[in-house]
């Protein structure tokens, strides 16, 4: 029997579309990362995965990996939780803009934090070169291990932050109240009561900080050095200077994949034994701390903003000085902008109109995706959810391998295209949209849909003229949230770009690999003016703060 | 304009047996109410007429066209929700010409109906107002506006005043009937609420387990329930059960302290057994030579009181009495209580059925 509401109708074609699209330029690429690694010369072979293991050079990256990962997480939770606890329990000065601040130094490119504590404490760096020239001697290193981390954990410290503060605002203070009631205060209150009502959050947050941490490329590989991760071995054996071992280079993906995807389930797991839903009917109030307590707290905060934007302050002020062959010397001018000023223009002519078209792409399939999966629910509709959510585990180096894999012969030659750009920006992308989009959409009341149905909307209609524009505001502070992620995105483009493709911040990690340290510092600089602007029209937004809540 | 037939109609859930089999004429012009408790189906079946929800088998039929294929955009119908569900991002004004611009009536005629509309729901002074700087009562009357506007061959309306609080609900309510006489729509309105129910309805249809117990006019429901369970759930009542008694060739029912009733004259003369006597509270007076009580607790309410009593066969009668100027039941006081007869209804213990003469099947 035919039955209205359920028929096969133009849904249904679009979900057959994007799960066909999906398979051809997710699933197939990441299936020959998957059949490359288990192959040499066309023959079956775990050869990959013996060279792995059989070296301390290849398996040491994963140990390395591992505890640059681990300390980073662990780091990141223990300055954000005070730093957050500070922020909503006591009255904070400039509360508003240390937030805002926090949070343009987390959407900042992580590879400009790298770069930049390079120019402070790299080997000519202005703090190494200021001890010498005082004391005589140098202070420690910054390469390798402990530059790393000092990195990484700076940038993701704002996102488990983020993270908490939304938490924190759940939390209602009758909870606190009784707590006290039972004479639980202070500290105690903070471990035993607050703790535990903010674990789920604290888990959410770290897989994303775990998972960043051990896919983040850009960080080992310019302050690194010796000291070799993962994707830095992923990516030397797939350019390799000494020959490419494509088979060694995917066993290697495929090993990391399955690290991100086991911390992935483990998170899942361990969120599902503790699931419990909080609204605040009141929200905390922040409380004036005097005396010394006060100043205490206020010297963290604002202790941990100077670290967070050392780095940008940094870039920004080089991008003026003079630089002979690359290096910085006296004095300051607009040199770096004006020499490469041919170079800077392609830059970010690519970035505009590879971000602009693939945030296009990104928010149509975005919102398609959510309507499929929040309003049709189905075999399809959730498998398409399920796929969509594949890159948020695949690290940005190994998406990009998987095209190259896929897309470097004929008939789908696109390697170096427009296209393949476009398509591997959007893929990287699309699970954070497809969730936030999906957030949007269960918000909105079903009835509004059959409301706008009973009235003689055709389904196309009321999707353009009802649904779209409700979700309007979120749409539009949700993509500019992508737009940000998409022109500093590093990683996944690596292997995708030639010269006519070229955007910002692959420029940047060219000079810096060229040692065009001028130049890169302007591109830097420009790159951080383009965020902070597109920040700047987020707050602006109706409800876009909230957006930024996490 | 258009009358409802529905036909040995299923709906099943996930194998679910939501509405096994069921039938009802919905006459034109007729405001129409399916009442019961949650979970009865009353709101599937309403979402089946809209074409909202799928149908297993059996018909909808608008004026005898059978319209199961039909798309819900295709059934002219209006839709009333629980949650409102205006357009967010449109002005009430902009809301009520939703329907009108699908239906591309031109822009002077949709501007002349959008303000009539709005008028009739007393609305015209928010015309410009966004949703969300609406009250619930507010946003509701533009939802009625919106829907009648495209002068539906059906209004449907899924408990519109559930989301309101008491005194609008009231206000609405009589906002919802005086535009439905005015427009003279078919409608059909789901409701739990049986005060809600009587007060707007021509019929009603209660329901339970996805099976209509009864159809009729509220006075009908109230008066002649044909089942325990519209006894229940229309209004209050206490049961009593008894033997019924075949003596000199009389029905007789003894309930007590040596009051006995004739029944002869109410009951289907077929019916034997066990029976239950559904006795109103307004059925109960306290006065002499009644059945003897003792008062467990009064509950005053102004206007009123309601008294609970127990018979000396340990049965609890509630009824009510307007409030006198002296003092109230003490606990434990002894009473005499009478039953007008003419009120009383009486149902076949087992199985629940009304055995009242000319009793609706």
């Amino acid at each position: 029997m035919k039955v209205p509401g359920d028929r096969f109708d133009g849904w249904t074609s679009v979900a057959v579309a994007l799960t066909g699209g999906y398979l051809l330029l997710v699933i197939w690429p990441l299936v020959m990362v998957l059949i490359s690694s288990f192959s040499v010369d066309g023959g079956m072979s775990l050869a990959g995965f013996e060279k792995f293991f059989s070296s301390r050079l290849y398996y040491g990256t994963l140990v390395n990996s591992m505890m640059v990962t681990v300390c980073v997480t662990a780091l990141a939770l223990v300055v954000a939780f005070p730093l957050a606890y500070f922020m909503t329990m006591f009255r904070i000065a400039g509360n508003r803009t240390v937030q805002m601040l926090i949070l343009a130094s987390m959407m900042s490119p992580p590879f400009i934090g790298a770069y930049s504590w390079i120019l402070l404490l790299g080997n000519n760096g202005m703090i190494t070169t200021f001890f010498q020239d005082l004391f005589g001697f140098k202070p420690p290193s910054i390469y390798g291990f402990v530059g790393i981390v000092l990195v990484l954990t700076l940038q993701l410290v704002p996102l488990i932050f983020t993270y908490l503060m939304g938490a924190w605002r759940t939390i209602d203070v009758s909870l606190l109240e009784a707590s006290e009631s039972m004479g639980i205060t202070g500290w105690k209150r903070a471990v035993q009561v607050i703790s535990p009502l903010l674990w789920p959050t604290v888990l959410a947050g770290s897989l994303l900080v775990f998972v960043r941490a051990f896919a983040d490329f850009g960080t080992p590989m310019l302050i690194g050095q010796g000291f070799r991760t993962v994707p830095v071995l992923i990516y030397s054996s797939f350019v390799g200077e000494v020959g490419t071992d494509t088979s060694f280079a995917a066993a290697v993906a495929v090993i990391v994949i399955a690290v991100t995807l086991s911390v992935f389930l483990l998170q899942r797991y361990l969120a599902s034994r503790q699931k419990f839903s909080m609204t605040a009917l009141r929200s905390i109030e922040p409380k004036r701390l005097p005396g010394w307590r006060g100043v205490a707290a206020h010297a963290y905060v604002y202790g941990f903003l100077t670290l967070a934007l050392a780095p940008l302050i940094v870039v920004v002020v080089s991008s003026f000085r003079n630089t002979l062959y690359g290096q910085f010397v006296d004095g300051f001018s607009l040199d770096n902008y004006v020499d490469s000023q041919r170079d800077i223009m392609r830059y970010v002519g690519n970035t505009f109109s590879i971000g602009i078209t693939a945030l296009v792409i990104l928010v149509v399939v975005a919102v398609l995706v959510a309507y499929l999966t929040v309003r049709r629910k189905g075999v399809l509709s959730s498998t398409l959810d399920t796929m969509t959510m594949v890159p948020y585990v695949v690290p940005g180096l190994v998406i990009g391998i998987a095209l190259v894999t896929a897309f470097s012969q004929k008939p789908l030659l696109l390697t170096g295209t427009f296209t393949i750009m476009v398509i591997a920006l959007t893929i990287r992308r699309l699970p954070y949209a497809v969730r936030s989009t999906t957030a949007l959409m269960y918000q909105l009341n079903p009835s509004i849909e059959e409301a706008a149905v009973s009235l003689g909307a055709s389904k196309f209609r009321t999707l353009m003229r009802i649904i779209v524009p409700a979700l309007a505001p979120g749409i539009l502070s949700g993509a500019i949230l992508s737009w940000v992620t998409i022109i500093t995105e590093l990683s996944t483009t690596l292997f995708l770009y030639n010269t006519s493709t070229q955007t910002l911040s692959l420029g940047i990690y060219a000079e810096v690999i060229r040692g065009q340290l001028g130049t890169a510092a302007a591109l830097s600089t420009l790159l951080l003016v383009l965020t902070m602007l597109s920040l700047f029209v987020l707050m602006r937004l109706p409800g876009g703060q909230k957006e930024l809540r996490v | 304009m258009t009358s409802i037939a529905l036909r040995a109609l299923r709906k099943e859930y996930n194998g679910q047996v939501a509405i096994p089999n069921l039938d009802l004429d919905i006459a034109d012009g007729e405001f129409f109410t399916l009442l019961g408790p949650s979970g009865c189906g009353k709101t599937t079946l309403l979402r089946m007429i809209a074409g909202f929800n799928s149908i297993e088998s059996g018909t909808i039929a608008f004026d005898d066209v059978v319209i199961n294929d039909r798309s819900p955009s295709a059934r002219n119908i209006g839709m009333v929700f629980q949650s409102y569900a205006l357009f967010p991002q449109m002005s009430a004004g902009k809301n009520v010409a939703f329907g009108l611009q699908t239906r591309n009536v031109d822009r002077a005629e949709s501007a002349r109906r959008v303000a009539a509309a709005l008028e009739q729901v007393h609305m015209a002074h928010l015309k410009d107002r966004l949703p969300g700087e609406m009250s619930g009562g507010q946003q509701q009357r533009v939802a009625l506006a919106r829907a009648l506007v495209i002068r539906p061959a059906v209004l449907l309306m899924d408990e519109p005043l559930s989301n309101l609080d008491a005194k609008l609900r009231v206000e609405m309510r009589d906002t919802i009937r005086e535009a439905q006489r005015e427009a003279g729509i078919t409608t059909v309105y789901v409701t739990h609420d049986q005060e809600e129910a009587m007060a707007v309805s021509d019929r009603i249809a209660v329901m339970n387990l996805g099976v209509v117990q009864q159809v009729g006019s509220p006075a009908e429901i109230y008066r002649n329930p044909a089942n325990r369970f519209v006894a229940e759930f229309i209004g209050k009542t206490n049961l009593i059960e008894r033997d019924l008694l075949q003596r000199n060739g009389a029905s007789l029912l003894e309930l007590g302290d040596g009051v006995t009733i004739d029944v002869g004259a109410a009951i289907d003369p077929a019916a034997t057994g066990k029976v239950q006597v559904s006795v109103r509270p307004e059925a109960v007076q306290v006065g002499d030579g009644g059945l003897s009580a003792e008062v467990v607790e009064e509950t005053f309410l102004g206007s009123h009181s309601q008294i609970r009593a127990r018979l000396r066969t340990g049965e609890t009668i509630e009824f009510l009495e307007f409030s006198r100027r002296d003092a109230l039941w003490a606990r434990g006081e002894q009473v005499s209580l009478q039953l007008n007869t003419d009120m009383l209804t009486y149902f076949d213990a087992a199985s629940g059925v009304s055995i009242m003469r000319g009793a609706a099947k």
